[in-house]
């Protein structure tokens, strides 16, 4: 299969690889997928007070594509509101990574893993969080 | 050293220059272009004359006679031939068939075929090691069991089944023992003599042939039926008809002749290459060789990595060309089916990789996709949620997965 070059870069050179600290209260985690599908994304945010992210931190179990979409969504969501970053659509970071159809759900993954993380800091906060029709 | 390095010689082996050599003389004018049906002049007399000795070397090669082989284009084809002709052929005194989970496509597609069309078939599981054993077999032998159809050796592990005691249980109820041996002949002894197995499939390109040729062996004593896939005019003794592709048998047979008399040589140093590989690699934690450690080929090795994920494993390693167990690649997300019938979890399975290596692998070679692989593997490791929760001790079946 052929990669775009996007999807080399961010593979290569993933940016903000890490762990934070999850139990602290300023941040969220968001752990999607399942080790025995091939794919598990664990995705971290900071947040302050006003509801900005400061930082994200990201770690991919999976294929390159699962790699580069949540390496390319930590840089996204960095400096976006908690509530601007959950609207973050897969179908935005497939276009920007332009991934195949077959690689479709590696960007899916990613848009899962952001939502997790938000709604984790939201429960975090006692904030209402919006029940989603379970998928 | 040439980049990528190639270490998937049982996915195919690049022809050996000595039989592309052979192959080159049979197509011109100039060169052996006949039609080896050809009863009424010289063209044709030499080209059977070259098929003829091709059919020598292949029957040679196994310890059969020459008029027990039939050409085929592959052992793909001779699958089908040999399991569906005896089924068809047999079908009066039983519509049983006995087989395993893993093997190839073209055995496990010809049976599934079969039962479309009313025969019932019996999937063996191979135990933890990959080796589906005689007893099994005899325990799952009915008085309708009319095939047996097993691998010798198992093209994703490399792991060996007992052929020669299956054939005992096999003959001793007279049904027919097919075997699919494109892995095994050229890399394994096998004597045909002795071994009391009645049809076997061989493919040229696992042994440094070409593409698209292959053979079946059909047993004279006692006497093997088979009921034709391919109608015509009749080729090999009504067996498969079509006109045979000379230079391609030239190849085959040329293919066989070099390597029966390099195999013991050969084994000894590919199986040295192969240790010199997994020594540089095993001491890593969580890495794990799939099948039998014993009862197996030199040349195939397959491997869990656990906690990271093959295909991208792959990618970083592009300058090495080897295959993935996963086939997230296609875009099922399904591990393996031989990994799986071997009863490894899906999370190893994804993580495999299979390095084969074959008559052109050097030490230098194996020695840099050795260090590549470890780079890589502490790359992804480095990379992956799961390592992290394995070294602060988590567990990870304990774990509530939100499965997609
Ligand atoms: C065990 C086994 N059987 C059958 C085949 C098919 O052989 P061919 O490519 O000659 O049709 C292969 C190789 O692809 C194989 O490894
Ligand atoms: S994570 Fe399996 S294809 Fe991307």
């Amino acid at each position: 299969m052929a990669y775009s070059d996007k999807v080399i870069d961010h593979y290569e050179h993933p940016r903000n690889v890490g762990r934070m600290d999850d139990k602290a209260e300023n941040v969220g985690t968001g752990m999607v997928g399942a080790p025995a599908c091939g794919d598990v994304m664990r995705l971290q945010i900071q947040v302050n007070d006003n509801g900005v992210i400061e930082d994200a931190k990201f770690k991919t179990y999976g294929c390159g594509s699962a790699i580069a979409s949540s390496s390319l969504l930590t840089e996204w969501v960095k400096g976006k509101t908690i509530d601007e970053a959950e609207q973050i659509k897969n179908t935005a970071i497939a276009e920007e990574l332009a991934l195949p159809p077959v690689k479709i759900h590696c960007s899916v993954l990613a848009e899962d893993a952001i939502k997790a993380a938000v709604r984790n800091i939201r429960e975090k906060r006692g904030e209402a969080v919006k029940e989603e029709a379970a998928e | 050293m040439k980049l990528p390095i190639y270490l998937d010689y049982s996915a195919t082996c690049p022809v050996d220059p000595r039989v592309a050599k052979k192959m080159a003389d049979q197509l011109t004018m100039e060169g052996n272009f006949g039609n080896p049906a050809s009863r009424s002049h010289l063209f044709g007399w030499k080209a059977e004359e070259a098929v003829e000795d091709a059919r020598r070397h292949v029957a040679e090669l196994v310890n059969a006679d020459p008029r027990e082989i039939v050409w085929t284009s592959g052992a793909t084809e001779s699958d089908n031939l040999a399991i569906k002709g005896a089924a068809h052929f047999y079908q009066g005194k039983g519509k049983h068939i006995i087989t395993s989970k893993i093997e190839h496509k073209a055995v496990l597609d010809t049976c599934r075929q079969l039962e479309r069309e009313g025969f019932e078939v019996t999937y063996l599981n191979p135990r933890e090691d990959g080796i589906v054993y005689p007893e099994q077999v005899e325990e799952a032998m009915r008085d309708d069991t009319i095939v047996v159809s097993l691998m010798h050796v198992n093209n994703e592990i490399g792991v060996i089944n007992d052929i020669a005691a299956i054939g005992e249980l096999c003959r001793a109820r007279k049904v027919i023992f097919h075997v699919d041996a494109a892995q095994s002949a050229g890399r394994l002894p096998i004597d045909l003599a002795e071994m009391k197995v009645d049809l076997m499939s061989f493919s040229a390109h696992k042994m440094y042939g070409p593409k698209g040729i292959g053979a079946l062996y059909v047993r004279r004593k006692p006497r093997v039926r088979l009921e034709a896939q391919m109608h015509g005019g009749g080729h090999e003794r009504g067996m498969r008809s079509g006109t045979l592709a000379t230079h391609q048998i030239v190849g085959m047979g040329e293919a066989a002749r070099l390597v029966k008399e390099e195999m013991a040589a050969e084994s000894k140093r590919i199986l040295a290459l192969r240790d010199r590989f997994w020594d540089q690699i095993k001491d890593m934690e969580e890495v794990h060789v799939n099948g039998s450690w014993e009862q197996r080929v030199a040349g195939i090795l397959n491997v869990s990595f656990a906690f990271v994920e093959g295909e991208s494993l792959i990618m970083s390693l592009k300058d090495l060309a080897i295959s993935s167990g996963s086939a997230c690649t296609s875009a099922s997300l399904e591990p393996s089916y031989v990994l799986r019938a071997l009863g490894v979890n899906d999370e190893l399975a994804h993580s495999s990789l299979r390095f084969s290596f074959g008559r052109f692998t050097t030490e230098h070679e194996v020695d840099t996709a050795a260090a590549e692989v470890r780079k890589a593997v502490e790359k992804l490791r480095e990379l992956s949620p799961l390592w992290d929760m394995y070294k602060d001790g988590i567990d990870l079946n304990t774990i509530e997965w939100a499965a997609h």
